[in-house]
């Protein structure tokens, strides 16, 4: 299997705190995995070293044997890495097709002064735009709101957006953070299926935050466990089921 | 310049940008009390300084007070001016976008400065020497009794202010707003109660500065406080903003270095001294002296 | 795309009338210096809220420097005209350009603070700029730089104005512009959506102070004089107030907002003492009951009518 990601021995300390320590992962094309862990595990923080919103202070990350580190977060993006948040930022006073266009701006060749006095590329390129974003959203269910402000949207649908948007970047690698958080199981099962299914359609690996784990265990493939920073485990659904210190971890929770 | 007399200019320079930074503290403190409390950074504060020169000048000739009963005067008229102005320009903005407060602010502040154009003229006036001015002169370092004067005053309104936010219930409520306002409500705490608190202390402390002005240049206009207004919100901004002690040191920072700029270089360049400072802080450390840096939660 | 371009050819047509008929009042004399003045001052005062509404409206970054801007188009036209007599169209080139690259060089490192720390630096710099100036005995100094010729005509003021609007407007309907409104509505998401947030701010702040230059050039060449006492941060004020005022984020807002308080402002200079007291008022007045400003960040527009007036209100009031 071809590799995507990898995480060598990475930390991130704040101050005197180790938020994440000597953390190693690897992720493979096509594959989605699940990184999992109690609340404040440093599930995020290790998102956020992933996506170049911190600099690791240990460690390498290298995404298709190109180093990550000290890489702003849109030179992530543009590596094809794309995320969602836990707390969604949409570009909520935006209506729902710019929100779109603008993961695809990217993509866009014309320049300035084609776009200011609107002549050569502009027009084709923005007609472009304007289709993949429609199409994309019809993808998602979304295209009846294309003229919304994103902010009017309904929660879950604001969830799919999130969603849609990081994919219009087009990514080899999609992060989600916690994209079941505030649904109903209904609206989770339902998510799970779509990000299955994004996986196969868009050809491309995911990598999955969850605190719940039994929501992860039906859809990844492989499972890392955050504890206190530290990665306590690794393995097959099955395996991380059985574990031993996984079950201390979220001592008391039921683990199905 | 040889050593000895470089060293005897820099002490003056020195003394004179202590008594000048003073104001400045003064004037700083209502800066970082009403931000720190509102996060409103509120241009009208500087004219709250002019007002308060004007009630000074108006105490003592119009009233004939002597100095003392004509800045409380002043300190007392200027904070319910504070009061009013918060009440009813501010209080009913209280949800809205902050630009828009901001904007506010500076219809408020035109509206002092040309309202008392409107009243007085725009003509200066002269501030009756309520002091016999003596001046002392120590191996060669002239100090006058102004300057003793407003180091004094700043330096009992200060510990007043200090005494206040740290060891009464209003001061600890003070803090409490300006922690966590939300928090600080379900708690019991008469939040709007505290903010016009909060404007009657700040700009009775910028009252205070105008009348100490008054009484150092004889000269006041309606048009005083945009200067001063500026370099107290920056000397707030260098000291850390929202934090008091910051203030203090950022507003005897400035005049010094004001004093200092003009003292050995030209006082064209006074202005342009003060707010380089402001930019240097504002790239090195946004967060000031005394402040900590907060990053965004991502 | 072919209506846009309908829709772009009818707003110049409208333009074009609208030019007309004023000219030609003008022209016979029914319009009086008094009213000629402020309407040179009314255009500029659209560019230079046009232009400040593509920093503060569009791409969220607070800036109440402007007047800095203006000042640095206003003496580097005037040093092309008056100091090398060179003709008035290289002066608004070059007046254009370099407050630009000013604005470029001042946006590069500073562009990097937020909210009210951007606000307070570039008031700042805006100063910094207006003292310099102040000591420059070449333009003048404290005293200003006299004896500009007034080439500034209705006609060039009128044009430039209306080329500055679709300018900006085009900038918001394009990938740059949107990479802008993404920077306002959420910093760290645009950064996750592959934009670099830091070069559209600058691009941004580079535009906005580029015309704000032009804005300068324009009113040196119409009031004779560029003084540094015109280019106080109250100016800075003054133009931020018209945005706000207007909406901000609002193109039409802009406009609106900079053509009312110029007019508020003309309509008052018959009472000089109470002039500046009743716009205060005004002012304050109107932010406590529109604190988004007239428009919202809503643009006006002949929709907005055929729907009648109610909706117009609560198309503005939903922000």
């Amino acid at each position: 299997m071809e590799e995507l990601l990898k995480v060598n021995d990475v930390s991130m300390i704040f101050g005197g705190l180790r938020a994440v320590s000597n953390f190693t992962m690897e992720i493979n094309k096509g594959e989605l995995v699940g990184l999992i862990g109690p609340n404040g595990a440093g599930k995020t923080t290790a998102f956020n070293m992933l996506t170049g919103v911190y600099d690791p202070s240990e460690g390498e990350i290298t995404f298709e044997g190109k180093r990550v580190n000290g890489k702003k977060p849109y030179q992530v993006t543009a590596m094809g890495m794309a995320r969602t948040f836990q707390n969604i930022r949409l570009f909520s006073e935006l209506s729902v097709i710019d929100n779109v266009k603008i993961a695809y701006n990217m993509h866009i060749q014309y320049s300035l002064a084609e776009a200011v006095c609107r002549f050569g590329r502009y027009f084709d390129e923005e007609e472009a735009v304007t289709k993949k974003a429609i199409e994309l959203l019809k993808i998602f269910k979304l295209d009846r709101y294309q003229d919304e402000m994103a902010k009017n949207l309904p929660y879950g649908e604001q969830r799919r957006l999130e969603i849609a948007r990081a994919l219009a970047t087009e990514p080899k690698l999609l992060l989600l953070d916690e994209p079941a958080a505030g649904m109903n199981p209904q609206e989770t099962h339902e998510l799970m299926e779509m990000i299955r299914w994004i996986r196969k359609e868009f050809d491309l690996s995911v990598l999955l935050i969850e605190h719940d784990m039994s929501l992860v265990m039906g859809v990844c493939e492989r499972i890392y466990v955050l504890e206190y920073g530290f990665c306590i485990a690794n393995g097959l659904p099955e395996e991380i089921k059985h574990n031993k210190r996984v079950i201390e971890a979220y001592l008391g929770e039921e683990v199905s | 310049m040889d050593m000895g007399s470089f060293a005897q200019q820099f002490a003056q320079q020195l003394i004179n940008g202590i008594s000048l930074g003073s104001i400045y503290a003064l004037i700083a403190l209502g800066y970082t009390m009403i931000y720190g409390i509102i996060k409103l950074i509120n241009f009208a504060h500087g004219d709250i300084y002019m007002l308060g020169a004007y009630m000074g000048f108006v105490a003592t000739t119009m009233l004939g007070l002597s100095f003392v009963p004509a800045l409380i005067f002043a300190m007392v008229a200027a904070g319910i001016a504070g009061i009013i102005i918060e009440r009813v320009a501010y209080r009913p903005m209280r949800n809205a976008p902050r630009i828009a407060i901001l904007i506010t602010a500076i219809g408020v502040s035109f509206f002092l400065e040309y309202g008392m154009i409107l009243i007085a003229t725009p003509q200066p006036r002269t501030f009756p020497a309520v002091f016999e001015a003596s001046v002392y002169n120590f191996y060669g370092l002239i100090v006058n009794s102004q300057q003793i004067l407003i180091l004094v005053i700043s330096l009992v309104l200060m510990a007043g202010l200090t005494y206040i936010v740290n060891h009464t219930k209003v001061g600890k409520a003070m803090r409490a707003v300006s922690f966590d306002a939300d928090a600080a409500r379900l708690m019991g705490i008469d939040i709007d109660k505290i903010i016009s608190m909060t404007f009657a202390l700040g700009s009775s402390l910028a009252a205070a500065a105008g009348v100490l002005v008054g009484v150092y240049y004889n000269s006041i206009d309606p048009l005083m406080g945009m200067m001063p207004g500026l370099k107290a919100f920056i000397a707030a901004v260098l000291g850390g903003i929202g934090i008091i002690p910051g203030a203090m040191l950022g507003g005897v920072i400035m005049g010094i270095v004001e004093a200092m700029v003009s003292g050995f270089f030209s006082s064209t360049f006074r202005d342009a001294a003060s707010f380089v400072i402001l930019i240097l802080i504002l790239l090195y450390r946004p967060s000031g002296i005394l402040g900590k840096n907060v990053k965004e939660k991502v | 795309m072919n209506s846009i371009k309908k829709h772009d050819l009818a707003t110049l047509g409208a333009c074009a009338v609208l030019f007309a008929i004023v000219q030609t009042l003008l022209f016979v004399d029914f319009i009086g210096p008094f009213w000629e003045l402020n309407i040179i001052l009314i255009l500029i005062n659209v560019i230079l809220s046009v232009s400040l509404n593509l920093i503060n409206g569009y791409t969220g970054q607070f800036s109440i420097g402007h007047a800095g801007f203006l000042a640095v188009g206003a003496y580097t036209g005037a040093i092309i005209t008056v100091k090398l007599g060179l003709p008035f169209e290289l002066a608004l080139v070059v007046g254009t350009l370099c407050s630009a690259l000013l604005g470029f060089l001042i946006g590069l490192p500073t562009l990097r603070l937020n909210g009210d720390y951007l606000a307070i630096a570039t008031l700042g710099l805006g100063e910094i700029i207006r003292i310099c100036i102040l000591n420059i005995e070449y333009v003048g100094g404290a005293s200003g730089l006299m004896g500009i010729p007034r080439f500034t005509t209705f006609a060039w003021a009128f044009w430039i104005t209306v080329f500055i609007i679709f300018v900006i407007k085009n900038f918001k309907n394009s990938a740059p512009g949107r990479c802008c409104l993404a920077i306002r509505e959420n910093e760290i998401a645009a950064e996750t959506m592959g934009i670099d947030t830091t070069k559209y701010k600058v691009m941004a702040f580079t535009i906005g102070a580029g015309f704000a230059g032009t804005a300068g050039v324009l009113f040196a060449h119409y009031f004779y004089i560029a003084h540094p006492a015109s280019f106080t941060f109250m100016r800075s004020f003054d133009i931020l107030t018209m945005v706000v005022l207007g909406g901000l984020g609002s193109m039409t807002g802009a406009i609106t907002g900079a053509v009312l308080l110029t007019a508020i402002s003309a309509v008052l200079a018959e009472y000089p003492e109470w002039r500046m007291v009743i716009y205060s008022l005004t002012l304050i007045i109107l932010m406590i009951n529109r604190p988004q400003g007239l428009f919202g960040s809503k643009e006006l527009s002949l929709k907005m009518f055929r729907l009648g007036g109610s909706d117009n209100g609560r198309a503005t009031e939903s922000k």
